[in-house]
């Protein structure tokens, strides 16, 4: 049974539970995945995303996400206008994707110093959201937990010496997914937590053997 | 006092008799144990959600701002300078403007509390501030409504569905409205007994009601239809306190209200491909908004 909070609630900034505060939390973990400010994004809106999210303010509200907005910030709905000021170039086109859940949003993010990634997510009703891919790999990130992302290489151990220094830390692992691009070549792993890993645990991890890259995603409230 | 959980409003109604306690105690109680807080923290978290809804209350009556189609905004005003003038007496009036206005504010992108939904963000704060007029409900009686308001909504759905893509604006006004009847009745000093039996005959009063949104927006017909379910709960509660009893149980109506959402066909399930989505002034409203785009 759903809590308290979740008939009463939440607060948020109309008009959609899916269409507006969904989206905006999808703009919102696309930027904890991007591990920071995106200063160009490119988004193609799928669906009822494309159909009606002019109407209910879904650019507005993925923008916003993008740029830090909770989805109960009332600068969601001049999201497009603080953009540029904010030092955020966003733009938005329609995309075809018939299997993909019909209000999936595809994201293309690039950070100052380069970095970019390539994110797919659904607003899934009720203000829940479901990341499914992230750069050529599959995953399932509800944003619900606090999470561990990390690259690395398909070989024997690399798990274990990342889920070694959880332990050690004390850290609990809810969920786990790996996803390989193909065997023994790089692979991806989420473990989302009861706990917001440090600095100092992400900084251990990408330290290990095999692992290309360690990154915390927070959980989105 | 041990947790006891309740998959069902009779059940609660139940627990809430045999502790001779209001039902919002047994709610309060359950949602601290799940979520490993105090009563007062919890307490507090609702009263913040309480805050919200009167600004959004405050900023819906007096409300001038047009959605981006045009086709909602300002009727809150117009609603509430017409209280006193109405055959509807003048709080009752007030009380539909509050829905109407909360419902305008989520339109124009304003911050609202989902109660349960978005869609149908006007009807619970509607109905706290009739009892605010009407029995001079403090802050602390209408804090405890809102978990009564929420124990019902949690077994509906569980036991339905509160989405209006799976069954129907029923799920979604509806499932507001027998939230709301069940707050009034238990600040009205109503028992829990008669809470349930509120919010049996609101949902019957709703069962059916089709979700079929103009251009896919939340705003024709959701606005106005806020306005008329608080009056719907208003009067379901007035029934159960005047001692009227559902006849069909309120299980038993919960029960009915998924079976009826399953059998809406999906065109009526927020799809906007039929209903008054499909006629021709509902069409030329989505090809402005195509144009819009």
């Amino acid at each position: 049974m759903h809590g308290v909070f979740d008939i009463v609630g939440p607060v948020m900034i109309g008009p959609s539970s899916s269409h507006t505060a969904g989206a905006a939390r999808l703009g919102l973990m696309a930027r904890k995945i991007l591990g920071g400010a995106p200063v160009r994004a490119r988004i193609g809106l799928t669906g009822s995303f494309a159909r009606t999210g002019k109407g209910h303010g879904t650019d507005k509200a993925i923008a916003g996400g993008l740029l830090g907005f909770r989805p109960d910030d009332e600068r969601i709905r001049d999201a497009l206008q603080l953009a540029p000021d904010m030092g955020l170039a966003v733009a938005f086109y329609a995309a075809d994707r018939p299997d993909a859940h019909p209000n999936t949003a595809l994201l293309d993010l690039e950070r100052a110093d380069g970095r970019t990634v390539h994110i797919e997510g659904a607003s899934v009703g009720g203000g829940n959201i479901l990341v499914n891919r992230i750069g050529d790999y599959a995953v399932a990130l509800t944003g619900a937990y606090p999470a561990l992302l990390t690259v690395h290489r398909d070989r024997p151990g690399v798990i274990t010496a990342v889920t070694q220094i959880l332990a050690e830390h004390a850290l609990n692992v809810a969920f786990m997914r790996v996803s390989r691009q193909s065997r023994g070549e790089r692979a991806m792993m989420i473990l989302e937590l009861d706990e917001r890993p440090d600095q100092a645990i992400v900084a251990a991890c990408q330290r290990a053997q095999g692992v290309d890259l360690a990154l915390s995603i927070p959980a989105i409230e | 006092m041990s947790i006891e959980t309740w998959n069902t409003v009779t059940a609660l109604i139940g627990i809430a008799e045999q502790r001779q306690v209001p039902i919002s105690a047994i709610v309060l109680a359950r949602e601290a144990a799940e979520s490993e807080k105090t009563e007062a923290e919890v307490f507090d978290a609702m009263q913040k959600n309480w805050q919200v809804m009167q600004a959004s209350v405050a900023r819906g009556i007096k409300n001038t701002e047009k959605s981006m189609l045009g086709i909602t905004g300002g009727d809150a005003k117009k609603l509430r300078a017409f209280a006193g003038k109405g055959y509807l007496d003048e709080d009752t009036l007030y009380a539909a403007s509050c829905a109407v206005g909360v419902s305008e504010v989520n339109a124009v992108m304003g911050r609202i509390v989902a109660c349960p939904t978005a869609g149908s963000c006007g009807i619970v704060p509607a109905a706290a501030c009739l009892a605010k007029r009407k029995r001079a409900a403090g802050d602390d009686a209408i804090v405890r409504g809102l978990f009564t308001a929420a124990g019902i909504g949690m077994v509906i759905d569980q036991n339905a569905s509160i989405a209006g893509a799976s069954g129907g604006c029923q799920a979604e006004c509806g499932t507001a409205a027998a939230m709301a009847a069940g707050m009034l009745v238990e600040i009205a000093g109503g028992t829990p007994r008669q809470a349930g039996h509120a919010a049996a005959l609101a949902i019957k009063n709703l069962l059916g009601l089709v979700c079929d949104p103009v251009a896919g927006l939340v705003e024709v017909p959701c606005v106005k239809r806020n306005g008329f379910c608080t009056l719907t709960a208003a009067l379901a509660a007035d029934m159960a306190l005047a001692g009227v009893e559902s006849v069909i149980p309120v299980d038993e109506v919960i029960g009915a209200m998924d079976r009826v959402g399953r059998a809406i066909p999906r065109s009526l399930r927020e799809t906007s491909e039929g209903g008054l989505a499909v006629t021709d002034t509902a069409q030329k409203l989505a090809k402005r908004l195509q144009e819009l785009g």
